[in-house]
């Protein structure tokens, strides 16, 4: 019985958490988030030959060969440095795919570039989860026709996963008939695109796979969870340094029991999330008949604790939390784009009920 | 990450299993219900566990336990197996939790051969007499005097809150016997025989309606100096080493998986216009939520076991137990009540009262657990004070010298 994170997790956390401190501090962090996009690619690279970008990619296609659990580690860091990367997409949601459903030949031409961090694939999955009004995609003789929203880490992808029912189609960026166009959320640190397609003729179909699409689901929002978590962390730790520096009534406001109490809320919501998320990820990876229940109730706690850590440090922040000026903002808003991505709270508990047979 | 035990350890579970199947149904009622402490039917079933190391398992034999080390997994797997079938796990209390790890780490050989025994046994009840009126949190500003007269102590005062006290054989004691010492310095922990001269016990009325705690008022109460538990003026140390014991037991995820199967139970069973309750998405919503809840804190639960294993310290994780299990096993009976609608309101007394009105007494007592042991406010003050190191309160910070105050039960 080991409820924990390895050494090799822990070195692997303090590694990923090293190097965005040196290369991708927040000042960096506001450079990149302002340029075309949005992705820092050079750190990207970087990161790659970490084993960050390849993590969850076989080892015989150049990757990492890593666990979810060790992915969830790793998301957890990014989302303390509230990294401008293209991790959740690319290396988790279209690198399962690669894994779990496409050919040989596709995994051979994609997955080693990605775990270079060279090339990127984005996936539009957000119509399986809840199908919004002039969303959707079609599948006729001549190609795919519609529109697929909210598709995570999609601005300068090479190729995207599309998902129309239970199938997956693989489809070029400069595929005849495919336009990606920016779909700009309040989170500045990962770009979100509509994709818009017409007659689009698919590198490679994948069809009946719902299966593996569910299950590819429950990574993401598994990683989402880590990513909110590692935010949560980040906002308290802003928060308690705050409020030893600030003074009000010539103490520093940290003596104030009201502002303590406020921390301590925090850190009593965050570390329970903390066992979840690990919990969750490990199931993913070891418990596969818990899995899909541990995931969905994990991305729903996480949205929860997240907007109430992020409300109550900015709080704690007092004026300044309200500025562009103070970072906070950037895990304030982080943390509201991977609430509504795949599945916001109330549809995943309504889920996680369907899957119990409550509902 | 492994969540298996291990095969010596899936052995001692198959045994408990076996044992609890065969012998579950001569278990007395419920742990921890009133009507049965100290029954011969009791301390029969007690003697049965002990005699398998089920119970007071780490207690040496020669103090009536049955002397195993101690083993966070054995214990673990004990609480699940006998949470899962709601048998009694033999005595409990603040006698065999509380005092006796105590007398094991403090007591002198005579005091262990006297006392631990009988109460290991569940012969012999104790309770704690910490808090007084003008004493909860701030429980170091505890008033209740022994005057030192030879080879006694006179004690004079007031206790409150005390539970179990209008059973209890023996009071364990938190008295001021160094008038003139600095707050923390001048109490003594003290036993205390309910039966002696001048001790009068009067049972407070709780909001469930039960006698669950009592006044207790002392009068030139005569106790030798030999019932002090280590040295006279270090009582408030030594009752901080057992609440060190205490606080681990609190807010157990075991006691919010019951009760979120529990309430699961109460949404699917009740109707509505003859829909059932948890087809209603908005109670379903509830549920779904306080499930996560569960689940959180039962993954917590092992992450700390796992800490204990490793031999680590779990930092500010390790002081969110007591805050968030009370917290969510209050809202899980909340929601079983709402569920309910009107019917939700009945209680005792009442033949439609669902469960004999368990979930309203449920709302009351996790509401009184909220408070024992250290209050929520005073929980926050821990969690910032010692795992976000903020500071004290500058009032505070002279008077609060070595330890948070109030954690007591
Ligand atoms: C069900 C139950 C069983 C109990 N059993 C026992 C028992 O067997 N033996 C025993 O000795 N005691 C027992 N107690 C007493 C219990 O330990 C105290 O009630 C508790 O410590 C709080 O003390 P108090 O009631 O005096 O409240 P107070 O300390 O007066 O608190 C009142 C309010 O003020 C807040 N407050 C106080 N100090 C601070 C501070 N520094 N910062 C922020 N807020 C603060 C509290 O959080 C609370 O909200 C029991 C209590 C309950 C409810």
């Amino acid at each position: 019985m080991d409820f924990g994170l390895s050494e090799e997790q822990a070195l692997l956390d303090e590694t990923v958490r090293r190097f965005l401190d040196e290369r991708l501090p927040m000042s960096r962090v506001r450079e990149v988030v302002e340029s075309e996009s949005g992705v820092d690619d050079e750190g990207w690279r970087a990161l790659a030959e970490l084993g960050v970008a390849g993590a969850l990619v076989p080892e015989a296609f150049g990757g990492a060969g890593l666990s979810l659990l060790d992915a969830a580690v790793i998301a957890t860091a990014l989302g303390h440095g509230a990294a401008p990367l293209p991790f959740v997409g690319s290396s988790v949601l279209a690198t399962l795919l690669l894994r779990d459903v496409a050919d040989g030949d596709v995994q051979a031409q994609w997955l080693p570039a990605l775990a270079g961090g060279g090339a990127r694939i984005a996936v539009g999955i957000a119509e399986r989860v809840e199908a919004r009004q002039g969303a959707g995609l079609t599948e006729a003789e001549g190609g795919l026709s519609g529109t697929a929203l909210f598709v995570l880490d999609g601005q300068d992808a090479d190729a995207f996963w599309l998902v129309c029912g239970d199938d997956a189609h693989l489809v070029r960026a400069g595929a005849a008939g495919l336009t990606a166009k920016p779909l700009p959320t309040i989170d500045r640190t990962r770009r979100c695109v509509e994709v818009g397609l017409e007659d689009a003729v698919p590198e490679a179909s994948y069809r009946g796979v719902g299966a593996s699409l569910d299950r590819v689901l429950d990574a993401g929002r598994i990683v989402l969870a880590a990513d909110i978590l590692g935010g949560c962390d980040r906002a308290l730790a802003l928060s308690v340094a705050y409020a030893t520096d600030r003074k009000q009534f010539g103490r520093p406001i940290s003596t104030f029991q009201a502002v303590k109490h406020m921390c301590a809320e925090m850190a009593a919501a965050i570390e329970p999330s903390r066992s979840l998320v690990w919990y969750a990820a490990h199931a993913w990876d070891a418990l596969p008949d818990e899995a899909p229940l541990l995931a969905t109730l994990c991305k729903a706690h996480l949205s929860d604790v997240g907007h109430d850590v992020m409300r109550t440090a900015t709080q704690v922040h007092g004026g300044i939390g309200f500025t562009d000026e103070c970072d906070l903002q950037f895990w304030f808003k982080r943390e509201g784009l991977s609430r509504q991505l795949l599945g916001g709270p109330e549809a995943l508990r309504a889920h996680a009920a369907r899957l119990q047979g409550i509902a | 990450m492994d969540l298996a035990y291990g095969p010596e350890y899936e052995t001692f579970r198959a045994e408990l299993r076996a044992f609890l199947e065969t012998h579950g149904s001569e278990a007395p009622g419920r742990r921890g219900e009133i009507a049965s402490v100290g029954s011969a039917e009791v301390t029969a079933w007690q003697a049965k566990l002990i005699d398998r190391g089920y119970a007071a398992r780490t207690i040496p034999k020669e103090y009536g336990g049955a002397g195993h080390e101690a083993d966070p997994l054995i214990a673990t797997i004990l609480s699940e197996e006998f949470g899962r079938t709601h048998v009694s796990k033999g005595v409990g209390g603040q006698g065999i939790d509380m005092l006796v790890p105590t007398l094991l780490e403090h007591g002198t050989e005579a005091q262990k051969k006297r006392y631990v025994p009988a109460t290991v046994r569940g012969e012999m009840v104790w309770c704690q007499g910490y808090s007084e009126p003008g004493a909860g949190s701030d429980l170091a500003a505890l008033q209740t005097s022994g005057r030192v007269e030879g080879d006694h102590l006179f004690i004079n005062g007031q206790k409150i809150w005390t539970s179990t006290a209008q059973f209890s054989q023996m009071m364990f004691a938190l008295i001021r016997t160094e008038p003139d010492a600095p707050k923390h310095e001048g109490i003594s922990y003290v036993l205390v025989p309910m039966d002696t001269p001048g001790i009068d016990v009067r049972p407070l009325k709780t909001m469930t309606g039960h006698a669950e705690f009592n006044e207790v008022f002392f009068d030139e109460v005569k106790v030798p100096l030999a019932n002090i538990v280590g040295r006279r003026g270090e009582g408030w140390k030594i009752a901080n080493t057992t609440l060190r014991h205490e606080r681990n037991m609190l807010g157990s995820s075991a006691t919010s998986e019951s009760l979120y199967e529990g309430a699961l139970q109460v949404l699917r069973e009740e109707r509505i216009d003859g829909g059932r309750a948890v087809d209603s998405p908005v109670l379903r919503d509830r549920l779904m939520k306080l499930q996560a809840e569960t689940i959180a804190n039962k993954a917590h639960a092992m992450r700390l076991l796992t800490s204990r294993l490793r031999g680590e310290n779990a930092g500010v994780a390790g002081l969110v137990s007591k805050l968030n299990g009370c917290q969510l096993n209050h809202d899980l009976a909340g929601l079983a009540i709402d569920a309910m609608g009107e019917g939700g309101a009945l209680y005792r007394g009442s033949e439609r009262a669902r469960d004999g009105g368990r979930w309203q007494f449920q709302y009351m007592f996790q509401l009184g657990l909220i408070i024992g042991g250290g209050t929520a406010q005073i929980q926050k003050n821990i969690i910032s004070e010692r795992g976000l190191g903020m500071p004290r309160e500058p009032k505070a910070v002279k008077a609060a010298a070595e330890a948070t105050p109030g954690s007591d039960t």
